[in-house]
């Protein structure tokens, strides 16, 4: 099961990775050497995973759409005599294309993009993971962020928020490196459910959500939990429930039992 | 130049035409952004209460941007095309009584030539024109941009009955490619291979749309255009949509250039009311709408991508564009997007012919291409030249080279993510690959002269800070290392330099170039990259002596009193706010450069140059 439906039992979760169709056409492509097949329609990312190729990625969530934000996935690829730089989440596969995965201007790109990350949020143990393994080390003459936390701006919670819970509750604000994630003016919103979707996808667990017997609080509100009918246990936010119900016609009562009791 | 006279559009236009003829004797004022800050309006309207009290029938034309901005308010009087500089309006009544009546010309409103201070009489005669080869931009001079019928009167909407009457798209579309026309925005895209992907792309409906979110520091082409023949972008369109199928378009407009947007409201207006616009366009069955989208100034609306999101409604974001925008563009339909100075070039090509316009420019860049020419410059305005001119011509023969007899340093060109061409490069023709081959970019042709008191990693700072501003934040490249590229510079025009710093902000470059997901971040690094480039030794100065040669960045100065020079006035010592200068009266003064805030209002008050800037 999709790890999100734990959360939306009643709503359909579409996994939306490309915007073209998937054919049943198959390409051939060398990637860093060796011979791939790929199905026409699948992105590169993809195709370079199943090759057994490791590419880090932070932006990536199989639940939502993707932006091509956070630029480490970028691979350098040839065709004809041409070479350049492209994002391989959002990048085709293509017959013929030579890949490299591993290319100077490649690792340049990642080195660079994982020393600014470990500026902004150098509390992140999931980016200094990250760096340890790709053997990057943070670049002393950045000075470090102290305000930005663990949020690296991989835009997955907005994303979620929208596509997936569709209440849009949160949204990117400011420009440039003033951008935030937040609710409209930093109140307590009006739409949120409450759900945690949000945090569920954050790649970095920078969205602070705290559940305490029969309340929960996040992005500055808090909402009381539903008590299962027949185990008792907190284990959700009403807000949603009523959401889940609107949507869907299923009653409250029925939605008042926990998923583990149904 | 006429080829088949008889067809339905052009009798419609011949109709719609036939009273507007060119006119004799009209006097002509920039009415450009420019030059109303100067106080043209008031010019034109003290000419027409004047010819309206002595009962004259002289035409008065408010036109749009005419170039040498530097000397406005200009009058030209035609037809002998008089150019009169820094017109008030108290010389209104004689400019009529001489000049207008006895055809006298008035000495003290002349051009003088900066070096002989010779009077030129005639507009063509001034050097500033003289060498420019205005076909886009000279029709701004000839009529009102309110006015529809004075676009008539230059062989307005002519080429859109030539095309819609006796051309196939497919012809219209062979027609720019001969010509070889390329997009005037920055990226120099041909303009007839988009035109073909879109026609030949599915999907419906398809749009075009041009794009004057021109938002470099100091350009303003687009914005002159816009304003002072709006008709020339909209025709342009028009025929363009006709040779794509489309049949709605947008302009995609400044909110911060309001004439910009007046003058284009008023044109599509009356562009519809005329069956120009709309259904039916002509009496043909091509039918086509243009609406004005109004941006709020963000510097990245400019790029495709993110243009067509904020006309969706969106966060003005780019997006990757593996698909391209001929495929996939304005709410996922095909597109054609090409800049404005682009649309306008369009009538002229299909009016004059392809060969014509292949004649002019070099061998991969063809027409001629509007510059804005400003900063340290004798002649600031904007100027229209055949590809291939070279710098120099621009910067001396045009531009008449850099004030106060100071020396050359650079030129910016392309806008804030350009880069800085050094003087042994001035010769180099301008071009779309000439300019990218040294590091810079045609960009939509903002050009920023520096001369010797520019500190180039001051520059570099300056233009870094303008991009940190207007990144958009969505990548990481881009919002995170424009960030810290700016923070080196401000440390090294600070003062605080490390060893090492020009690798680190090379490597940065040469990542984020690569690394990013739009255009502003791939090219951001250039005003870095290219001053270290032609100006490493600046760098070197800042970071291991603490100098700024320049004398620019203010940690690195210091200012004294020559005292040869110093006669103890004591003008300085009042002018110092911070109480810096101590000294006697008729002695040498001393300058405390623990007090002294390096404000400059001591250089500006001596009337005896000794102030010293080390």
């Amino acid at each position: 099961m999709h790890p999100l439906r734990r959360l939306y039992p009643e709503l359909q979760i579409q996994c939306n990775t490309s915007e073209v169709e998937v054919e049943d056409i198959m390409v051939n492509m060398i990637i860093d050497g060796k011979n791939v097949t790929a199905k026409k329609g699948t992105m590169l990312l993809e195709a370079i995973r199943n090759a057994g190729i490791s590419v880090p990625t932070l932006c990536v969530h199989e639940a939502v759409s993707r932006s091509g934000a956070c630029r480490l996935c970028v691979v350098e690829i040839q065709k004809g005599s041409r070479t350049r730089i492209v994002t391989s989440c959002l990048y085709g596969v293509e017959e013929g294309l030579i890949v490299n995965t591993q290319s100077t201007r490649v690792l340049n790109v990642r080195r660079l993009v994982l020393e600014l990350l470990l500026a902004r949020c150098p509390e992140s143990d999931v980016l200094q993971k990250m760096a340890r393994d790709l053997g990057i080390e943070k670049e002393p003459r950045y000075t470090v962020d102290t305000d930005k936390g663990k949020c690296i701006l991989c835009r997955s919670c907005v994303r979620v928020c929208e596509e997936v819970v569709g209440v849009s509750a949160i949204g990117l604000f400011s420009r440039g490196s003033y951008k935030k994630v937040g609710t409209p003016y930093n109140e307590p919103s009006d739409v949120c459910i409450g759900c945690g979707a949000c945090v569920y996808v954050c790649p970095t667990g920078h969205i602070e959500m705290t559940s305490t017997g029969d309340k929960r609080k996040i992005w500055g509100r808090t909402f009381k939990m539903q008590a299962c009918s027949k185990c008792g246990k907190h284990f959700a936010p009403i807000d949603q429930l009523k959401f889940i119900s609107t949507k869907t016609g299923t009653t409250m009562e029925e939605l008042s039992v926990c998923t583990e009791c149904r | 130049m006429i080829e088949n006279p008889d067809t339905q559009a052009r009798q419609i236009l011949d109709n719609l035409t036939l009273y507007y003829g060119p006119k004799k004797k009209f006097v002509a004022i920039c009415a450009g952004t420019g030059c109303r800050a100067s106080g043209s309006v008031q010019v034109k309207e003290a000419f027409e209460a004047e010819f309206k009290k002595q009962n004259m029938d002289v035409d008065v034309l408010a036109t749009g941007c005419l170039g040498f901005c530097e000397k406005g308010p200009m009058v030209i009087i035609h037809p002998d095309k008089y150019f009169y500089e820094h017109v008030k309006v108290e010389d209104v009544p004689e400019i009529i009584s001489k000049t207008i009546a006895k055809g006298e010309v008035i000495s003290r409103l002349l051009y003088r030539h900066p070096d002989t201070q010779k009077a030129l009489f005639r507009e063509d005669d001034l050097p500033f024109y003289k060498k420019q080869h205005r076909v886009v931009f000279g029709r701004n001079g000839m009529i009102d941009p309110s006015r529809i019928e004075d676009y008539f009167a230059i062989d307005g909407y002519q080429a859109l009955a030539k095309v819609l009457g006796e051309m196939t798209p497919d012809a219209v579309i062979s027609e720019v490619k001969k010509a070889g026309l390329r997009g005037r925005g920055g990226g120099g895209f041909h303009a007839a291979v988009k035109w073909e992907g879109v026609r030949k792309a599915h999907g419906d409906p398809k749009y075009v749309i041009a794009n004057g979110d021109e938002g470099d520091p100091g350009a303003y082409m687009d914005r002159s255009l816009m304003e002072g023949n709006p008709h020339s972008v909209i025709e342009g369109m028009i025929i363009g949509a006709y040779a794509v199928g489309a049949h709605e378009g947008y302009i995609y407009v400044r909110n911060e250039y309001p004439l910009a947007v007046e003058h284009l409201t008023m044109a599509i207006e009356a562009a519809r009311e005329k069956g120009l616009l709309g259904k039916n366009i002509l009496g043909t069955d091509f039918s086509f709408d243009i609406h004005i989208n109004k941006g709020a100034g963000a510097f990245v609306c400019g790029e495709s991508s993110a243009l067509f999101a904020s006309i969706e409604g969106r966060a003005g974001e780019p997006r990757a564009k593996y698909v391209h925008a001929v495929e996939k563009g304005l709410y996922d339909k095909p597109t054609v997007l090409n800049n404005v100075e682009t649309w306008a070039n369009v009538p002229l090509i299909i009016n004059k012919g392809a060969d014509w316009y292949a004649s002019i420019g070099t061998e991969g860049s063809k027409g001629t291409k509007i510059f804005s020419l400003v900063g340290k410059i004798n002649n600031t305005g904007l100027i229209e030249v055949p590809m291939g001119t070279t710098l120099y011509e621009i910067i001396y023969d045009m531009g008449g080279g850099i004030p106060n007899g100071r020396k050359f340093k650079a030129v910016q060109t392309g806008g804030p993510s350009g880069g800085c061409i050094p003087e042994r490069l001035l010769d180099i023709p301008v071009d779309f690959d000439k300019l990218y081959d040294v590091g810079s970019m045609m960009g939509s042709g903002g050009m920023i002269v520096m001369d010797d008191t520019s500190c180039m990693v001051d520059v570099a700072r300056y233009f870094l800070e303008f991009l940190k501003e207007e990144s958009c934040g969505k990548c990481v490249p881009c919002r995170e290392g424009i960030r810290r590229m700016s923070d080196i510079l401000e440390d090294i025009c600070a003062g605080h330099g490390r060893e090492g710093d020009i690798d680190i902000l090379e490597r940065m470059g040469a990542a984020i170039a690569d690394g990013s997901l739009c255009a502003l971040g791939g090219s951001a690094p250039n005003p870095v990259l290219s001053t270290i480039r032609y100006f490493r030794d600046e760098y070197e100065a800042h970071i291991r002596d603490h100098r700024c040669p320049a004398g620019v960045c203010k940690a690195l100065i210091t200012y004294s009193i020559n005292t040869e020079k110093c006669t103890g006035c004591g003008v300085c010592l009042k002018a110092c706010a911070v109480n810096a200068i101590t000294g006697e009266k008729k002695k040498a003064h001393i300058i405390d450069s623990e007090k002294c805030t390096r404000c400059g209002a001591c250089i500006q008050s001596c009337k005896f140059n000794a102030i010293q800037v080390k």
